[in-house]
């Protein structure tokens, strides 16, 4: 009999606010060690926080976002832990009343089949600092500049059967998040964060122990660590032994994972309300106001682009699942005139080179304006799809826009028939024996047959010539 | 000059009878001379009280003097004053050197005021006799071998013996209260989040606020009108207008309505205090004010409630000091824990240890509803009980403490009887409301205090009792025979 996997996330979103979530420290990546870090992030004696309300008002961004209720008095927390890159010795952070309470993220698999995965809830939480390792000679150096950054973090329900449905919930996460500007969703800086629970059972069964896989930043790493650790434990289970509820930890590059610490190591946290802040009110208005002030959603974006640009359900489930390739796409669509065709272009040529060189569309080296001119060129003849794919090479390698690579290559179309004509004459002329044997077949081999002087007449004009109106004067000499 | 109070001490500036260097050098030099005996302060501040004593001179001169401009004043140590050593009585802060001043003493300073240094007090304010200071037991001036209450007993006991004449203090169960009954001089605990907490080292989050001690109401009127206001770094801070306490007293009481809660005045309580009390009560009827009896059913439960909501919320307040970015660390640590085992067992005492491990325990899975949760909610109740009362009366009172000042030791093994110490003023922290204790007179020649409780953001009327009633009396004028304060 099969396993039944059963997965929940718990997804850390990095809010982008201008300053820290109870200080007024600016948010930064990259700055120098502990030159973001202000009296409070540092946890002096007698300092106090100060809720940040814009951070507060990105939660509930996202609380509307996923249709879920929003807490007219969400209450902080502190929860008590030392640790040397938590200044205050406990993390401020929701837990009893979190800001956002339970809705639902509906996601579409790759079959067409739809599903909806249901939030527990979402709370607003500090992020910690980082401890440093290195270059310190035994000793561990301590940098505070994220110790105090808002985050949410989102608990899904175990809802998701599988790789595909948890790496998939991620991604709209990572979409709604991103599409309603409340996070800046560079995994690679750290700006979303994934913990997975797992279990297996035997269908029918009760939910079999879970272990959490921790702290996974990126889609790819997920999808490897669910496999792993559902190889692991159906194997465990299936040798007669017992799954351990205990903390892993993944490493991307061995693809293999540790135990962290068991359920017996499990501090406690001895959360209670923190008394130096008054609880978060939100009134109607607020939310009122929030509805108002609504980006487009990724599910609105991907009808609207069913409905204005004809494109199919899949290909505008592709396109709207990032705000940046949508952006992009948009952008296209709009500077080519042509919506199908910038849909291909950034599906196809433009997703396969980013992949190969494993680049976000945000750092394109190809613009939309450029990838628009390209498609512009195309659709008013100006150059082949075979010339096209030269030029965006080209525009790629940064040789410049594609009306000047088109241009300084000598690149346009023949579409002076006149010329044409002229070396199609020539073709059937020093051809003799091709095209006797051209006029001697039935339909069906000139259609294969044809394509000898397509490519004679290819070669002579390097690529440029209109390949209909080649065709076209082709089939007329022939006759 | 030490005679004086902070009101006659401003006449005289003003009047340019002596200088503010004049009057600066003249407590200093009695800090100097007395204060060896008395250990009211861990640091003084000679060359900045003198800098700002002569800054004050030119405003002065100028024409620019703010509400206290010139006049000497000493900040308890939990308030952190950038570039001075801020210890907090701990050995875990004997190094630390606040990087920031806290809003308090940087609004006093804004007025003008000159800060002689730092008062002596209990451990992150936890206690009630001052003995429990890494800095030594401050001494009761009135009695050198008792204890000058606790926590800001460095601040009652440099007050009571004229080595300053205003100090800051702060109060979580009683502690500006209960050492100023003790050293017959007044103290006022705002309301919560009238003054604010930026800048003050917390003990219970809740439960602290800072406020003024002085020898007379007025004083501490005076003293409050430059302390009290809205600070956006403190959420907790109310952003209510701040009264005019200084114009409040001249209001008159005839008609006021005195509430006396039963249970401050239990069988068990000492008969000497008890009359103590209900004669001050009686100077105030003389004065046209009404007593009637009040209830107050749930008080008798605000000790247990504060032992342990101000332990839990310590516990966590107190996890910053963990040796790795400030304060003591101890030599040589092996590893992690072991740096936080011996930092933490090292720099703090018995008494710190015993309510952080309280706390945490009251906190701990499992127990948090039967002690947290339930102290919670004797605290609603107390609230609602006081709210009750304040429909019908306009202020409570009865006894600060339930005994005059005791024997330095005395109470060191037994922490229960050390916490029923602050008995009568705790439920008034639990409820958040501003209270005020005076000088009534003396019992065996030892002072003793009574407490006037107001509603919420009533300063100015507990303020306008207090002053009428010392108008009337001159208990509050009486000073030890110690160091020539007389």
């Amino acid at each position: 009999m099969s396993w039944e996997v059963v997965i929940g996330l718990e997804v850390h979103v990095q809010l982008n606010t201008a300053s820290k979530l109870f200080s007024g420290s600016k948010l930064s990546t990259g700055a120098e060690p502990n030159t973001q870090a202000s009296l409070v992030d540092l946890g002096l004696p007698g300092t106090l926080p100060v809720v940040n309300r814009e951070a507060v008002r990105k939660a509930a961004l996202f609380g509307l976002a996923i249709n879920a209720d929003i807490c007219r008095h969400s209450v902080f927390e502190r929860k008590n832990y030392f640790y040397p890159d938590l200044p205050k010795g406990y993390q401020t952070t929701q837990l009893a009343e979190p800001i956002v309470g339970a809705g639902v993220v509906e996601i579409q698999l790759e079959s067409g089949e739809k599903k909806n995965v249901r939030i527990h809830h979402a709370h607003l939480e500090e992020d910690a600092g980082k401890s440093l390792h290195e270059d310190f000679h035994g000793m561990t150096g301590i940098d505070l500049n994220r110790a105090g950054t808002p985050l949410i973090e989102v608990v899904s329900e175990p809802d998701m059967a599988n790789a595909e449905e948890a790496v998939t919930f991620a991604r709209k996460l990572h979409a709604i998040v991103t599409s309603i500007g409340i996070c800046d969703g560079d995994m690679s800086q750290g700006n979303m964060r994934f913990d997975v629970n797992i279990s297996v059972r035997k269908p029918g069964e009760p939910l079999g122990t879970r272990t959490e896989t921790k702290n996974l930043n990126s889609f790819r790493f997920m999808e490897k660590a669910i496999a792993l650790e559902v190889e692991r434990q159906i194997d465990v289970l299936e040798d007669g032994g017992e799954i351990v509820q205990e903390t892993r930890l993944y490493n991307g590059d061995t693809h293999t994972a540790r135990s962290m610490r068991s359920k017996e190591d499990a501090n406690d946290y001895r959360y209670f309300p923190c008394p130096d802040l008054l609880p978060v009110a939100i009134t109607d208005a607020d939310i009122e106001e929030l509805k108002a002030a609504m980006p487009e959603l990724p599910d609105s974006r991907k009808a609207r682009f069913i409905n204005d640009y004809q494109l199919s359900e899949y290909d505008a489930d592709l396109l709207s699942g990032s705000i940046a390739t949508a952006a992009f796409f948009e952008a296209a669509a709009k500077a080519g005139g042509d919506a199908k065709l910038a849909a291909n272009w950034v599906m196809g040529e433009l997703a396969a080179k980013l992949n190969a060189e494993e680049k976000d569309i945000a750092g394109s080296p190809v613009s939309a304006e450029q990838l628009g001119q390209l498609i512009a060129r195309l659709k008013d003849g100006t150059i082949s799809s075979k010339i096209a794919k030269q030029v965006f090479e080209a525009c790629w390698a940064g040789e410049g826009n594609p009306d000047d690579i088109i241009e300084a290559k000598g690149l346009k179309q023949m579409s002076d028939t006149g010329e044409l004509e002229k070396i199609v004459d020539d073709i059937i002329a020093n051809n003799a024996a091709q095209v006797d044997d051209y006029r001697n077949s039935d339909d069906a081999k000139k259609k294969k047959k044809i394509g000898f002087f397509v490519g004679q007449a290819m070669k002579a004009t390097q690529g440029k010539a209109n390949p209909q109106q080649l065709n076209k004067l082709l089939q007329e000499k022939l006759q | 000059m030490h005679t004086k109070t902070l009101t006659e001490l401003k006449a005289g500036l003003a009047n340019r009878d002596f200088s503010s260097r004049e009057l600066t050098e003249h407590f200093l030099a009695r800090i100097q001379q007395y204060d060896g005996d008395l250990n009211s302060f861990v640091t003084v501040t000679d060359t900045q009280a003198l800098a700002q004593a002569d800054a004050a001179d030119a405003a002065i001169a100028a024409g620019k003097a703010g509400l206290l401009t010139g006049l000497p004043i000493a900040h308890k140590d939990i308030f952190c004053t950038e570039g001075v050593r801020t210890s907090c009585g701990s050995k875990m802060l004997d190094n630390f050197i606040a990087p920031y001043t806290a809003t308090v003493v940087e609004k006093m300073a804004a007025e003008g005021a000159v800060m002689l240094g730092k008062t002596n007090m209990d451990e992150f304010a936890m206690g009630s006799s001052n003995e429990t200071s890494y800095y030594g037991p401050v001494k009761n001036p009135w009695d050198l071998e008792r204890v000058p209450g606790g926590s800001s007993g460095g601040a009652a006991a440099c007050l009571g013996a004229r080595l300053a004449p205003g100090a800051t203090g702060t109060d979580t169960g009683g502690s500006i209260r209960q050492p100023a009954a003790l050293n017959n001089i007044t103290g006022l605990k705002p309301t919560y989040g009238r003054v604010s907490r930026w800048g003050m080292i917390a003990f219970a989050s809740s439960l602290d606020q800072a406020g003024p001690m002085a020898q007379s109401a007025e004083d501490c009127a005076l003293m409050l009108q430059a302390m009290a206001g809205h600070d956006h770094r403190d959420s907790t801070s109310l952003n209510e207008k701040v009264g005019d306490y200084l114009g409040a007293l001249k209001d008159d009481i005839s008609g006021l309505t005195i509430g006396i809660p039963e249970e401050f005045f239990p069988d068990t309580l000492d008969g000497a205090i008890a009359d103590n009390s209900r004669d001050a009560i009686r100077e105030l009827e003389k004065l046209g004010a009404k007593v009637v009896s009040v209830s107050l059913p749930s008080i008798k439960l605000s000790v247990p409630a504060y032992y342990v909501i101000a332990p839990a919320e310590a516990s966590a307040n107190l996890s910053r000091f963990d040796g790795v970015r400030f304060g003591h660390r101890c030599d040589d640590p092996q590893d992690l824990e072991d740096l936080y085992k011996r930092s933490r067992s090292e720099g703090f005492g018995d008494e710190v240890k015993r309510r952080i491990l309280v706390g945490a325990y009251a906190l701990s899975a499992g127990y948090y509803d039967a002690y947290y949760r339930r102290a919670q909610q004797v605290r609603r109740l107390i609230r609602d009980d006081f709210a009750r009362a304040f429909e019908k009366v306009d202020v409570l009172m009865g006894p600060t403490a339930p005994e005059t000042a005791f024997k330095l030791g005395a109470k060191k093994d037994d922490p229960v009887s050390m916490y029923m110490a602050d008995v009568f003023t705790i439920g008034v922290n639990l409820a958040g409301l501003p209270a005020l204790s005076m000088p009534t007179g003396f019992i065996n020649g030892l002072p003793t205090g009574t407490q006037i409780i107001g509603n919420y953001f009533r300063e100015g009327q507990i303020l306008n009792v207090a002053h009428k009633y010392q108008q009337a009396t001159d208990w509050h004028k009486q000073a030890p025979a110690f160091g020539g304060a007389q």
